[in-house]
């Protein structure tokens, strides 16, 4: 209960915080918010289900073109937005089949070659996604007549659908559903013994794991407004296994803490002007060798030091 | 009156080595067969090769009627049929209660009621009851990565029975498991057999346990059977004794 | 015609130098089972310290090398080892996944700063001139590329298969178990493995910088091209990584000249997607069973 009564009073906080900042606070606070949803899709495929996958950001990638192409086809946001959802959930799906036979560094390097393939497919196919000039002038989501156009505005709407998502996730966790995940994670063998379907459960954990990216996509079209394939390359898909890990996998939280490691700390690193990827990259060399387990797994370990 | 579990002329090879070597034997509804035999005679491969874990190269498996040849082990722990492994195999990060719902969960209703189900499946009651027979009432909550081994194999152990199987394979129980516990576990699958009905086979080198609760018993040796009947007289067999004794 | 036979040649090179990268990889993987993202940046580092070498030191080509070789056998062996791997290898795999990823970031951030994100002329070992082949005009410094780096892979299978550390290196990576109560250091054989890829880091920087030129991310690529040729080739089979190279090299050279620029550097991918659904142990390499 009183677990409870702090998440509800987090999530109320963070939804009037901004108010106080200018827009490209506002602008960090919004990216942050939709790196969450796209984490944790990740946490789900790689800490729930134990599978590695380093093409996240191929389906962010294609949650935003979708969100783009349809809002310029005229379509609703609201119309959109499922799409996107809905089209990564079946690309998961088939990227799911390379890890019903491989694992470890193939499945790793499979989804790696998967978001390359992604990339050159949105950086070339210029008749549908204007190639390496990508797509501007991405509209202003709707909702029911209302125009949000307010930095504050949308980002309190993303963290709505943030919060929504996170909620979605949390009930489907603890359904049996989320127990078969953890037991495809622990030990596959032992879960095919007792009936579980791994093939079914490894190609749910990959598409539904998508279907978040997709719809990270889709606020992350509206939030920029101008669409380009460069962030959706491997780095960023590499950047959201690192915010997963960073946070701590298979913790429902691990993502939100990670994410903000990933927007925040560059943005706080900036006084270290050009050295401050260098920083970073050390930092993160340095954080998993003290602490693998990622940040949330601090207080166990602190404790277990004792 | 047809088998449970037939076996016909079983074969797993493994490049040269032919780990189980034609080995036909069948068990009746009610039985609780033993196997022994002495370490890489094939006893493992051959639950392996009869539970769909490893393809045979030969041979055919018959459960209650129906050929299951090569079944997934998936399709065969759905027919009735639970298993414990020579390793430990639980579901280490999963709290001992989760590991029992997990083992439990995956039968009856479509997996997309189950997405919507309760989030124990309605299967509380019957995981306390298993907790309660395999008295690990204390652990219930914790990890069962974090316990002691020989809970682990109690754990382990419980978990083939959450489905309530008619045939349950169980691989070397008692390695690694204190005398008193053996004892208990004894009695747990003579109560299961006698009230459920459940029939056994199980490998096992502690000769005792094996005298105690098997109605009959097969002795391998190198992939193939040596010696077929009731514990007393295959543990009188002067090829048994040798067998052990690497002749 | 003529035109195909060059583009084979080149290709050729190219994929010899993807192969001498990806073997190192392989080894890293099966002595230890490490993923090493910063591969890439094992070929730019090297690279730079060569030019240092060269240029501010004053070292000619063959002393540079050679002082490159022994700073790459330190840091990029040894220190790699010991900093980075063996306090995490027990957490598994993903988190030196990331790990890794944090080092290859480093260095290249470290190597912009330090040398800016201009690109370098790099000098060859082989002289400019042409070779004339019935009609077709073959460059030396790939020829030369081939034949060195082809020359390496098959002495390293030589050493692995025929030599007693060799052969206890294998052992290792087949079953470290064993080998330890063989009474084999499984700990030497693993720093030997490292050892190893870092000097055949530094000889791919030697070979392949004068045709790619120095830039701080031009790891990147050959990286990735190195982990698909391996992949492609057979992860337990050091024939592979070359086999797995050179397809790449000469396919891309292909695509590019006769399909589209564009999707050069698709051909990799889609190859090594084919083998992972097909073969996933590889062209060349053998099917291991799982055991419960
Ligand atoms: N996956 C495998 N690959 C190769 N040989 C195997 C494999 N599994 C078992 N074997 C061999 O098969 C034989 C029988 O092993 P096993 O069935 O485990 O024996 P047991 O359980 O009776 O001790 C042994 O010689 C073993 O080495
Ligand atoms: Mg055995």
């Amino acid at each position: 209960m009183m677990r409870f009564l702090l998440i509800a009073a987090a999530v109320i906080a963070i939804y009037f915080l901004p108010a106080g900042l200018k827009n490209y606070g506002i602008y960090i606070v919004t990216l942050w918010s939709v790196y969450v949803i796209a984490g944790m899709g990740l946490n789900l495929t790689v800490g729930y289900a134990g599978q590695i996958s380093l093409g996240q950001a191929a389906f962010w990638g294609i949650g935003a073109y979708t969100t783009a192409i349809a809002l310029k086809a005229g379509l609703p946001f609201l119309a959109a937005l499922p799409l996107a959802a809905l089209l990564c959930f079946g690309v998961g799906l088939l990227l799911g089949f390379p890890a019903l036979r491989v694992q470890h560094h193939y499945l790793a390097f499979a989804t790696l070659g998967f978001n390359i393939l992604v990339y050159l497919v949105l950086r070339n196919e210029d008749w549908l996604t204007g190639g390496s000039f990508g797509i501007n002038n991405i509209a202003e989501p709707t909702l029911l007549g209302w125009r949000i156009s307010r930095p504050l505005d949308f980002f309190q709407f993303t963290w709505i659908a943030t919060v929504a998502m996170g909620v979605l996730m949390a009930l489907l966790l603890r359904s049996p559903w989320g127990r078969a995940f953890a037991a495809l994670r622990d030990n596959p063998i032992r879960a095919e013994s007792v009936g579980i379907d791994t093939t079914f459960y490894t190609l749910l954990a990959f598409a539904i794991g998508a279907a978040y990216a997709g719809v990270a996509g889709a606020f992350f079209a509206c939030l920029v407004g101008f669409i380009e394939p460069a962030p959706f390359g491997v780095n960023t898909s590499l950047s959201m296994l690192l915010m997963v890990i960073a946070g701590g996998s298979g913790r429902f939280f691990g993502p939100a803490i990670g994410a903000m490691i990933v927007v925040l700390i560059p943005e706080w690193l900036r006084f270290a002007a050009e050295w401050y990827l260098a920083i970073f990259g050390v930092m993160i060399v340095v954080m998993m060798v003290w602490l693998p387990g990622g940040i949330l797994s601090l207080p166990e370990r602190l404790r277990g030091a004792k | 009156m047809t088998a449970l579990l037939d076996v016909q002329a079983m074969q797993k090879a493994y490049g040269a080595i032919r780990a189980v070597d034609g080995v036909s034997f069948s068990v009746a509804s009610g039985e609780i067969l033993g196997v022994i035999g002495p370490n890489g005679s094939g006893k493992t491969t051959l639950f392996n090769a009869i539970l769909g874990q490893v393809l045979p190269s030969a041979g055919s498996v018959a459960f209650e009627g129906h050929d299951v040849t090569g079944s997934k082990p998936l399709h065969l722990a759905r027919r009735g049929i639970g298993r414990t492994f020579q390793s430990l195999q639980v579901f280490g990060k999963l709290s001992v209660r989760d590991n029992l719902i997990a083992a439990g969960q995956e039968f009856g209703t479509g997996k997309f009621a189950r997405l919507f189900a309760a989030p124990e499946a309605g299967l509380g009651p019957r995981a306390e009851e298993i907790i309660a027979l395999f008295r690990i009432g204390h652990v219930a909550h914790l990890p069962a990565g974090s316990l002691s081994y020989g809970q682990q194999k109690l754990v382990d152990i419980a978990m083939a029975f959450m489905s309530r199987p008619r045939l349950v394979l169980l691989d070397e129980p008692c390695a690694g498991v204190n005398p008193a516990l053996i004892d208990q576990l004894t009695e747990l699958l003579r109560r299961l057999n006698r009230e459920a009905g459940t029939t056994f086979i199980v490998i096992e080198h502690n000769m005792d346990f094996v005298m105690n609760l098997c109605s009959r018993v097969i002795c391998m040796a190198q992939g193939r059977i040596l010696a077929e009947g009731p514990p007393a007289e295959v543990q009188a067999n002067r090829a048994v004794l040798e067998a052990y004794l690497g002749a | 015609m003529t035109d195909f036979l060059q583009l084979i040649v080149s290709g050729t090179a190219t994929g010899a130098c993807y192969a001498l990268a990806a073997l190192g990889f392989t080894l890293l993987w099966q002595a230890s089972g490490t993923i090493n993202f910063a591969l890439g940046e094992m070929v730019m580092l090297p690279a730079f310290i060569m030019l240092f070498f060269i240029g501010p030191a004053g070292l000619p080509l063959p002393l540079a090398f050679a002082a490159t070789l022994v700073v790459s056998l330190i840091i990029l062996g040894a220190g790699f080892k010991r900093l980075v791997v063996d306090p995490m290898i027990r957490h598994g795999v993903i988190p030196l996944v990331i790990a890794t990823l944090g080092l290859s970031i480093a260095l290249k951030q470290t190597v912009r700063i330090v040398y800016s994100a201009q690109v370098y002329t790099f000098p060859s070992i082989f002289s400019e001139t042409l070779l004339s082949l019935g009609g077709a005009k073959l460059s030396v410094s790939d020829v030369g590329t081939v034949v060195i780096a082809g020359g390496l892979v098959l002495a390293l299978q030589a050493f692995l298969n025929g030599t007693l550390t060799g052969r206890a290196m294998q052992a290792v990576a087949q079953n470290r178990d064993a080998a330890v109560v063989l009474g084999i250091n499984a700990e030497r054989m693993v720093l030997y493995a490292f050892l190893v890829n870092a000097g055949l880091a530094a000889t791919t920087a030697l070979l392949v910088t004068p045709v790619y030129l120095a830039k701080f991310d031009m790891g990147d690529t050959l990286g990735l091209k190195a982990f698909y040729a391996a992949i492609i080739g057979g992860f337990n089979n050091s024939r592979g990584a070359l086999l797995g190279g050179i397809l790449v090299g000469v396919l891309e050279n292909l695509v590019g000249a006769y399909i589209s620029p564009g999707y050069k550097e698709g051909v990799a991918l889609l190859l090594f997607l084919g083998v992972i659904l097909f073969k996933p142990e590889g062209l060349l390499g053998k099917a291991e069973e799982r055991k419960v």
